[in-house]
């Protein structure tokens, strides 16, 4: 890619908030119908400690339900792989939980639930664990079947197998997994957020949103949505950095 | 001088759960150091003889002796019909596996690996990833995997099937180059006349439908650096059709 393809996504973005600007003040629109990017900025600079303080919880929340997620997802997949009724048993409840609205069975969970953060976690997991589980298990059942012969002969244990054969065969389809149960993990909190906000419990970047728009102050509403916006692209792009730096030391070893 | 039996095969029958019934009554010797092709149509039930030989599959009826000493793990090497390589993995390490798989480490086995390289011409090779490798080159990786274990008996599955034809005559003569050097027992599941004719010392050629022994043909090529357009190779190759004519349902 050339120097100015590079810069080509940075230049359009500042352009748009330049014209977003312009028209802002061109049009005298009010701050609580659409602020502009300066007022988003000078919101978030002014409520600084506050908005990252939410900043934090939400990234606990989320970090923590991809770990859940991961190892989750991982577990069920590997017994999925090594019995025919484990995959019996879980896979229709792996798609009954993906296929029902958080948002339904949120409020449920948060009275189930008594430990806030825990809830959050549980509402965050089940929307993210999903893309890690079939994802990885499709990984481990798509290990070439002549491998797996040759293993055979070689007198290979189940240990040696999973290990030299169907768990570096399924990593690249595991890391793809991660990288959406990443983002949905956000996405999943933000949605647990919402529901614990409007239930008075205070936490995270939602809560923020949702009081902001009580009180009408939209450009704080923006910053917080801005902040939201910015750390799924950071997820994003640091899970493709580890499943990168992940597959180049499976390749080296 | 009448070689040792490596394998004998009474009556063995093998019908899959679906009814399907691959191959009937097949009875055989297979002696030591013979190189011997399966040569038949597709769906002769070649390749699940080969499955059933390599401890693979079961018989559903019928009997596989080793008259001498039962196959320990790394006893039978197999070669499929594609390489078959861990695309993560080096050659040198594709090759290191079966003994991996027996609990050596790499240091002691170092040597070992890159004999079986050196032996079917890849020395130079040993840290390329099979994506950076040809489609012939792969295939030697995948025959130097199943010679480094030592194996008393080498099967392979139709290895050269999907190689053009330059690297296919190439990799046939490096094959019998290695089977005259070390002896082994090989079987080759094969659905080409002339490959048969030029590797084997003996054909066994299958009809289909059920899988049957039909024929059980002695090679007449005798030894010469142009095999393969010798008189007798000829001879052989017309043999051959001959006998699989005579098989085949019209």
């Amino acid at each position: 890619m050339s120097w100015i393809e590079r810069m080509a996504p940075f230049a359009f973005g500042v352009l748009g908030l330049g014209l977003w600007q312009l028209a802002v003040w061109g049009l005298a629109v009010p701050v609580y119908v659409l602020p502009g990017p300066v007022a988003i900025v000078n919101a978030y600079i002014s409520d600084f400690d506050v908005l990252n303080a939410a900043l934090v919880s939400t990234l606990t929340v989320t970090f923590a339900a991809l770990l859940v997620s991961t190892v989750l997802g991982v577990a069920l997949a590997l017994a999925m792989a090594a019995s025919n009724l484990a995959r019996a048993a879980i896979q229709p409840w792996a798609v009954i939980l993906q296929v029902t609205p958080v948002v339904a069975i949120a409020p449920l969970i948060i009275i189930w639930v008594n430990q806030p953060f825990m809830a959050l976690v549980v509402c965050a997991t089940i929307v993210a664990f999903f893309p890690v589980l079939s994802n990885t298990a499709a990984g481990l059942a798509a290990t070439p079947h002549d491998l797996l012969d040759l293993f055979k002969l070689n007198g290979a244990s189940r240990w040696q197998t999973l290990m030299l054969l169907r768990l570096p065969a399924a990593l690249p389809y595991f890391l793809a997994g991660l990288r959406i149960s990443g983002t949905l993990a956000l996405v999943g909190a933000v949605v647990a957020e919402f529901v614990a906000g409007s239930g008075g419990f205070a936490s995270g970047l939602a809560y923020r949103i949702l009081e902001a728009g009580y009180r009408l102050e939209i450009p704080r509403m923006f910053a917080a949505l801005v902040l939201l916006a910015l750390a799924g692209m950071a997820i994003y792009g640091a899970l493709g950095l580890f499943a990168h730096m992940l597959l180049r030391r499976r390749d080296a070893a | 001088m009448p070689a040792r039996d490596m394998i004998e095969l009474k009556g063995v029958s093998k019908k899959f759960p679906n009814g399907t019934v691959a191959l009937e009554n097949i009875s055989a010797r297979i002696a030591a150091g013979e190189f011997v092709a399966l040569l038949g149509p597709s769906g002769c039930g070649k390749s699940t003889l080969l499955r059933l030989l390599a401890g693979l599959e079961e018989p559903s009826a019928g009997e596989i002796e080793w008259p001498g000493e039962a196959p320990k793990p790394g006893d039978i090497g197999f070669v499929f019909q594609d390489a078959t390589l861990m695309p993560w993995a080096s050659a040198a390490e594709n090759v290191f596996l079966p003994l991996r798989l027996r609990g050596k480490n790499r240091g002691e086995v170092r040597n070992a690996v890159q004999t079986a390289l050196q032996q079917v011409g890849l020395g130079e090779f040993a840290e390329a990833k099979p994506a950076s490798l040809s489609g012939g080159m792969r295939m030697r990786v995948s025959i130097a995997r199943a010679l480094v274990s030592e194996p008393k008996l080498l099967l392979m599955d139709e290895p050269f099937a999907a190689l053009d034809e330059f690297t296919r005559f190439k990799l046939q003569s490096d094959l019998r180059a290695v089977w005259q050097r070390t002896g082994k027992t090989i079987v080759f599941v094969t659905h080409s006349i002339y490959e048969a004719a030029y590797l084997a010392t003996r054909v066994l050629v299958m009809s289909p439908r059920p899988g049957r022994v039909a024929a059980d043909v002695a090679s007449i090529v005798g030894e010469s650096a142009e095999r393969r357009v010798a008189a007798d190779y000829t001879a052989f190759v017309k043999q051959l059709t001959e006998t699989l004519k005579g098989v085949m349902p019209a």
